[in-house]
């Protein structure tokens, strides 16, 4: 039985299909706007400012100044059409402007007004447009039906990168007072507590020691999840969900398995309990520089040999892309390991290496699809092959699980779908949208489902996994279907023998 | 936003969480419960004390394990699972148990 949900689920139809416009369906959707306390630690206006409108004006033309891809996407848009039905959004909301070009549109409307020549004098000829008040307001609304995913990117003959356009958005509208608080609550709480949860030091410590007893009574292995660790060779940083939430905690448990049996020395951080960058969702460098910064400060202070990164997709993101520029450079770290690692790296090398052994029938009730996350499947890499980050993930997956299948070609890989809830759009206040952004992924897991009986959905990413969880039900589908990667891996991996 | 209970307005965030921990009451709780449709059992007071208990020592809401151990403690190992916690609270145990024990509501990939 499906959830009730105050608005329509979209119909999960027998082969994919682009919905007919409905003009202005999503036009309602607005997440909860920032209250000062949310805005100030952050550097932003409190709240919305009198002289918004030059404000941001001046802002755009700080961004086009800085960030040539910005000019050079506003500008480079022939109106083709090939992005228009690859958008997670559009495809469950039906509602144009969620259709990439109509939503940069918005934002490349203005440019052109206050930017170009021909927009200046002859606004009409161009589709150019004041920034009016309504203007701000759907910039607000739609800035925020884009997970920043980079599905319609992939499709772009030009490249143009819808999410660049959805940062810039996010950018203007905090410097003029009017962020969003899912994201802007969070970042605050990483800056005061340490963490997207706002789990302070003492409850992480308990956690964490409730876990090795958990695992204790279970294997009868002593399997320890160590914190700040003065000596180890490892640092793990992982989303904070890992310590919180199901299914997201199997996955550390999965983790620390992993490191016992191949006898590394690791250890969790209190300073940089945090691997994910909810700087990156709202485009604002000084805020992803000041949350990474943080994990360099905590590998030098631990004295760690090599930086792991666990299971989130945007993290990894930022570890791969930025982190070198951000925080770089890592010529403290050993230099045989790439800095920095995914954890799936990290377990299919040690694969590969024999230290591992699997019982692979301890997976044997399930069968297995695995879903790609946006943010590591497009704009990053893992291991030394092209296509590694979608090779690892499903060899670490086929080494520990007799039955896997993939989904439709065209919705992984490069092709992935959202979950639905990436891009700090995973908050209550924007439940319809993430319910209707989840058809297409929905969709193609349905037919995996009865075409190979898939059971359970792997995915690699804190905000993936509790997406699905809170969605898949209002489709019929169960909320125990998610597992993360590690837990599979935890599962069948022989502790306590010889490797 | 804000809720009344006997005449007493009580102020609260978007989602009704109380913004003031210290406005908590027994009978505050069972009013939001009712508000969801939802009667507070023996069983619902025993998560929302436990929650109530952890956050005073550690400000912040027990991790879904640390949770399903208590309960499973307190009320039988049957019920330290979170599919019985989702049966006592079906928005969530985290999210909807803790608005019932006036706990701020969790943030972050959760």
């Amino acid at each position: 039985m499906a959830v009730k949900a105050e608005f329509d689920i979209p119909v999960i139809t027998n082969v994919p299909r682009t919905p007919a416009l409905r003009e202005g369906a999503m036009a309602h959707s607005r997440p909860f706007v920032a209250k000062p306390d949310h805005q100030e630690p952050l550097g932003f206006p409190g709240e919305l400012v009198e002289d918004w409108h030059d404000r941001a004006i001046a802002k755009m033309g700080e961004l086009l100044g800085s960030y040539r891809s910005l000019q050079v996407f506003m500008d480079a848009c022939v109106k083709c059409g090939a992005c228009t039905d690859k958008c997670h959004y559009y495809l469950g909301t039906a509602d144009p402007k969620n259709m990439p070009v109509a939503r940069q549109d918005l934002m490349r409307k203005v440019y052109r007004r206050y930017f170009t020549w021909a927009g200046k004098y002859f606004p009409w000829l161009v589709g150019a447009a004041d920034l009016t008040e309504e203007v701000l307001e759907e910039w607000y609304a739609y800035y925020h039906q884009c997970s920043e995913c980079r599905r319609c990117s992939v499709y772009c003959p030009y490249g143009i990168d819808t999410a660049e356009i959805t940062m810039a958005g996010r950018e203007i509208l905090d410097s003029v007072g009017m962020g969003q608080k899912y994201s802007n609550e969070i970042i605050g709480k990483v800056f005061r507590i340490g963490n997207n949860l706002g789990l302070p030091e003492p409850a992480l410590a308990d956690t964490l020691e409730g876990l090795e007893e958990e695992v204790k009574e279970e294997t009868d292995v002593d399997v320890r999840f160590p914190l700040d660790e003065q000596g180890a060779d490892v640092l793990l940083v992982t989303p904070s969900a890992d310590f919180f939430a199901e299914p997201h905690v199997d996955g550390l448990i999965g983790y620390a398995k992993i490191f016992h049996q191949a006898g590394i020395r690791w250890t969790l951080s209190s300073h940089a309990s945090e691997a994910a960058n909810f700087g990156l969702f709202i485009g604002s460098q000084g805020n992803m520089q000041r949350v990474a910064l943080r994990i360099r400060e905590a590998a030098m202070e631990l004295g760690v040999k090599r930086i792991i990164v666990g299971e989130c997709g945007h993290a990894w993101r930022v570890a791969y892309s930025y982190w070198n520029t951000l925080i770089g450079p890592f010529d403290f770290l050993d230099p045989d390991y790439p800095a920095p690692q995914h954890i799936c790296e990290a377990t299919y090398d040690l694969i590969r290496q024999g230290a591992l052994r699997f019982n692979k029938e301890n997976n044997d009730d399930k069968v297995v699809t695995f879903h790609d996350s946006c943010n590591v499947s497009r704009g990053s890499r893992m291991g030394s092959m092209p296509g590694g980050q979608f090779i690892i993930p499903r060899e670490v997956i086929k080494a520990c699980c007799n039955h896997f299948v993939d989904m439709r070609q065209e919705t992984i890989h490069e092709g992935t779908f959202c979950c639905g809830g990436g891009g700090g759009l995973l908050t209550d206040d924007l439940l319809e949208l993430r319910v209707k952004g989840a058809l297409p992924r929905v969709q193609s897991l349905g037919e995996v489902i009865e075409e190979y009986g898939v059971t359970h959905m792997a995915a690699m990413c804190a905000i993936c996994k509790s997406q699905f969880t809170k969605v898949l039900p209002y489709y019929g589908m169960g909320m125990d279907m998610v597992v993360s990667v590690h837990h599979l891996v935890g599962d069948a991996l022989e502790l306590g023998t010889d490797g | 936003m804000s809720i009344e209970i006997e005449g007493k307005s009580y102020e609260t965030d978007e989602e009704g969480y109380l913004a003031n921990l210290s406005d908590w009451s027994h009978e505050l709780a069972e009013a939001m419960a009712r508000m969801d449709g939802c009667d507070l059992t023996d069983n619902h007071w025993e998560v929302v004390n436990f929650l109530r208990e952890y956050y005073e020592e550690y400000q912040i809401a027990p991790a879904v394990r640390v949770l399903t151990k208590a309960i499973g403690k307190r009320l039988g190992k049957d019920k330290g699972n979170s599919k019985y916690l989702y049966e006592l609270f079906p928005y969530g145990p985290a999210k909807q148990a803790c608005k019932y024990a006036g706990l701020p509501k969790p943030t972050g990939c959760v």
